[in-house]
């Protein structure tokens, strides 16, 4: 019989086909279904040995199903199973890296008050339209096993991500939390 | 059916009787321990019949202790020796106890390194101790209630608690001679109490404002499985803080300008307590004090109370805020709101919540004991009592953990509502050519800058072979398993010197200083601390030869060869020949033995379990998705 063992790939651990999209309520329901057999909760009495063992399955589950409900990681993720890896420093397209200065002067702009709150929800909904755009991109190009294609799409997707979280750190500060 | 099992003195009991379960809210005001009988969780209750103790420990010059009641009675004429809301004092140094703002009677005397001390007249008490006398308390009244010792607790702490506070209730279960099953969420509890009740499903959040600490947690409840989507809130927030203002405002109103002597204050709070407790049932209270020159009389109005305590509930509302964003749902997915904490029957508090959540919230389960019944039910389970419950806590990490880096700065490893467990590593390299250690400093919190962080762990890593700079991969591991408890580990790639911590906070006590107050506590002779472990040694054997065998009844033929059968088979007879021999060593060898043999057998179970838990809706789910 076959087994699923601990370096099982994350797709394989959920029984979901190895593509980009991903079926997110499957995949949470059966991030349920494994959690009833491995999570520790469920070893309490075992053998210090099963107690690893669990911790360890518990370990790799999580980490699985945060990597394929991540548009971003779930990407990535992909890639490095095609061994397509993520440079640091990547070269990028200057009129790309352009409009990211853009739109990072424009962050820093907003204002602050319940005007600068507003214009963040827009500016917000922008990014999230553009990463949107870029999954699509992915999905075809990845399909189409355009590896160089799919890893610029991932650079781009990286620095919307980016964005995006400093947008929610510029939030945070507007309502002051 | 629970049959009378009887057996003998030292012998393995049977796996199959019950076991005594209790889960403990270990709280900042009052302290409850609770158990599943016949099938319904409840608080137990001491012999005068109250079911909260006062979380109070009074220090006697004769020796000894009280705890409870008793000593809260004692709280403003011996202010010094009666050590009140402990909690607040848990996994925290001199510096922050200090910035908590309040007037401490106490004395702190502190060593160099790791937790202050208080000082009362038996000595240097930490809170560690403090908190282990009220789990002791508690547990002394689980065993009377419940027939024998207990086997195992669940101990209930804020979802807000940082590895630090968490460490030091972890040690203080130690120090009392708890076994401790998991430390478990106060609001995670508090869902648990009511979701059992009312099989509610869907998104829920728990509002828990107690004495001290205010936490908000947002769950989604499935089938059974409860899954902590975010957590937040304030470890320096609570109902205490509303005594505070109104013991203030008397201070004001009184005109009184000399300095407040530790008996007024005390006093002062108690009036204080009274006046919010009456304040939720009605709109106004008569006020007459008079301590010690400290003089006021007059009518006190709920709408003053409101006005002095409405930044306190705005900042709890903050942090709501936040959480709902960080779980990614908007406030329409939010079902039901619980109400947890004694604080919560503040009718501003309960307006404010209603008002923010826009849903009426729920609090038929009482408050202050909602928590520990979540608690119990969740113990029991543990305990293996309920073997066909499918309920499961899925849990997150309540604050970030980190690195310190270049100029001060935190590095984030695991981001704050990261499900646990979960293991991250992270690689650093050499910034000086030959350079031979390096120091790690992991530090938990949200701010950028080391300085705005607590700090859990220093710990350097040494030996690292002569390379030039940047030239040495360290690999750090952060792993934090499900109580929230973290351990670091951290190795050279290139030559795999590696150096494995258990991160033991700043502000904590050392494996040393606990073993010498279990020596001082228990004072066993050695003789008895021989034989305790030689019977542990023989019971622990015998249930692993039985928990094998069971294994092996079920799964062998499938999982392992006719080889590897004869194998674990020998391993088990070595060890059933020695069961009974009185060398411990002996025992101890053969059990290793057979650990050893049965490791790939124990990997290929569980990796069998893995794929069967999704094998029985396999088919009809991936037909669904063909038709995509």
């Amino acid at each position: 019989m076959t087994n699923m063992n601990l370096q099982e790939n994350f797709f394989a651990i959920f029984q979901l086909p190895m593509a980009y999209g991903v079926d997110i309520v499957a995949l949470d329901s059966r991030y349920r279904e494994l959690q009833r057999s491995v999570h520790p909760d469920r070893h309490v009495d075992a053998s210090d040995q099963d107690k690893r063992l669990a911790m360890q399955w518990t370990t790799v589950v999580n980490e699985a199903h945060t990597t394929l409900r991540s548009p971003l990681k779930r990407a990535i993720y992909l890639l490095k199973m095609q061994q397509v890896n993520i440079e640091a420093n990547p070269d990028l397209d200057p009129v790309f890296l352009m409009s990211q200065i853009e739109l990072r002067e424009e962050l820093e702009s907003l204002g602050s008050g319940d005007e600068g709150l507003a214009s963040l929800d827009v500016f917000k909904a922008r990014l999230n339209e553009a990463l949107t755009q870029l999954e699509a991109d992915f999905t075809s190009q990845f399909e189409h096993d355009l590896a160089a294609a799919a890893q610029t799409t991932v650079y781009k997707m990286q620095f919307f991500v980016k964005l995006a979280d400093e947008a929610d750190r510029l939030e945070e500060k507007l309502l002051d939390y | 059916m629970a049959l009378l099992q009887i057996t003998e003195p030292g012998q393995a009991v049977d796996p199959h009787q019950r076991k005594r379960a209790a889960g403990i809210d270990l709280g900042t005001t009052n302290s409850l321990i609770a158990s599943v009988r016949s099938g319904r969780a409840e608080t137990l209750a001491d012999l005068q019949g109250a079911h909260l103790t006062p979380s109070v420990v009074r220090y006697l010059a004769e020796g000894g202790v009280e705890v409870g009641a008793q000593a809260l009675a004692a709280a403003s004429e011996d202010p010094l020796n009666t050590i009140v809301s402990v909690k607040r004092f848990m996994g925290r140094g001199l510096a922050d106890i200090k910035t908590l703002g309040e007037r401490l009677p106490y004395v702190f005397t502190q060593a160099e390194e790791g937790m202050p001390r208080l000082r009362v007249v038996s000595g240097d008490v930490s809170p560690v101790e403090i908190s282990a006398e009220i789990l002791r308390h508690l547990s002394e009244r689980g065993a009377k209630t419940l027939g024998g010792e207990l086997d195992g607790v669940v101990i209930t702490v804020p979802a807000y608690f940082d590895d630090a506070q968490r460490q030091a209730t972890r040690d203080a279960a130690r120090l009392a001679g708890l076994n401790v099953y998991r430390l478990l969420n106060e609001p995670t509890a508090a869902a648990v109490a009511y979701g059992l009740d009312s099989g509610t499903q869907g998104v829920i959040a728990v509002y828990d404002l107690g004495g001290g600490t205010f936490d908000i947690s947002l769950l989604r409840l499935n089938r059974g499985v409860f899954e902590v989507l975010a957590t937040g809130g304030n470890s320096a927030l609570g109902g205490d803080d509303f005594d505070q203002c109104i013991a203030t405002w008397l201070i004001e109103q009184a005109g009184f300008t000399e300095q407040i002597s530790h008996g007024q204050f005390r006093r002062l709070m108690t009036e204080a307590r009274r006046i919010k407790e009456v304040l939720s049932m009605n709109d106004s209270v008569d006020v007459s004090i008079d301590i010690e020159g400290l003089k006021y009389s007059g009518t006190f109005k709920r709408v003053v109370f409101d006005a002095l305590i409405g930044d306190l509930v705005a900042d709890s509302l903050k942090a709501c805020r936040r959480v709902v964003r960080d779980a990614g749902v908007s406030i329409d997915d939010i079902q039901s709101v619980v109400l947890v904490g004694g604080s919560t029957r503040v009718p501003l508090v309960r307006a404010e919540v209603s008002r923010f959540f826009a849903a009426e919230p729920l609090h038929n389960i009482d408050p202050d004991k909602v928590v520990a019944v979540g608690a119990a039910i969740q113990a029991n389970i543990l305990a293996g009592n309920k073997p066909d419950s499918d309920m499961l806590l899925l849990d997150v990490l309540p604050l970030s953990l980190g690195l310190e880096t270049v100029g001060g700065l935190v590095e984030k490893i695991i981001h704050r509502n990261t499900a646990i467990p979960v293991s991250r590593a992270q690689e650093f390299t050499t910034y000086k050519d030959g350079q031979s250690a390096m120091l790690i400093h992991v530090v938990q919190g949200e701010r950028e800058r080391v300085q705005d962080c607590r700090s859990l762990a220093r710990f350097e890593l040494r030996g690292i072979p002569p390379m030039v700079a940047g030239a040495a991969r360290i690999s750090v591991v952060f792993q934090v398993d499900a109580d929230g408890l973290l351990s670091v580990s951290a190795t050279e790639m290139s030559t795999g010197v590696e150096s494995q911590i258990v991160v033991k906070p700043s502000y904590g006590l050392t494996d040393n200083e606990i073993t010498q107050m279990l020596k001082a506590s228990f004072e066993f002779a050695e003789e008895d601390v021989k034989l305790r472990s030689l019977t542990e040694a023989q019971v622990e054997a015998t249930s692993v030869v039985n928990a094998v065998a069971a294994a092996m009844a079920k799964d062998a033929e499938a999982l392992l060869s006719a080889d590897e059968i004869k194998a674990l088979e020998a391993a088990m007879v070595a060890l059933r020949a020695v069961l009974d021999s009185d060398d411990l060593q002996v025992i101890l060898d053969e059990m290793g033995r057979l650990g050893a043999a049965s490791d790939e057998f124990a990997a290929r179970r569980m990796n069998a379990s893995v794929k069967g838990a999704l094998a029985g809706h396999q088919v009809e789910e991936f037909e669904i998705e063909q038709k995509d």
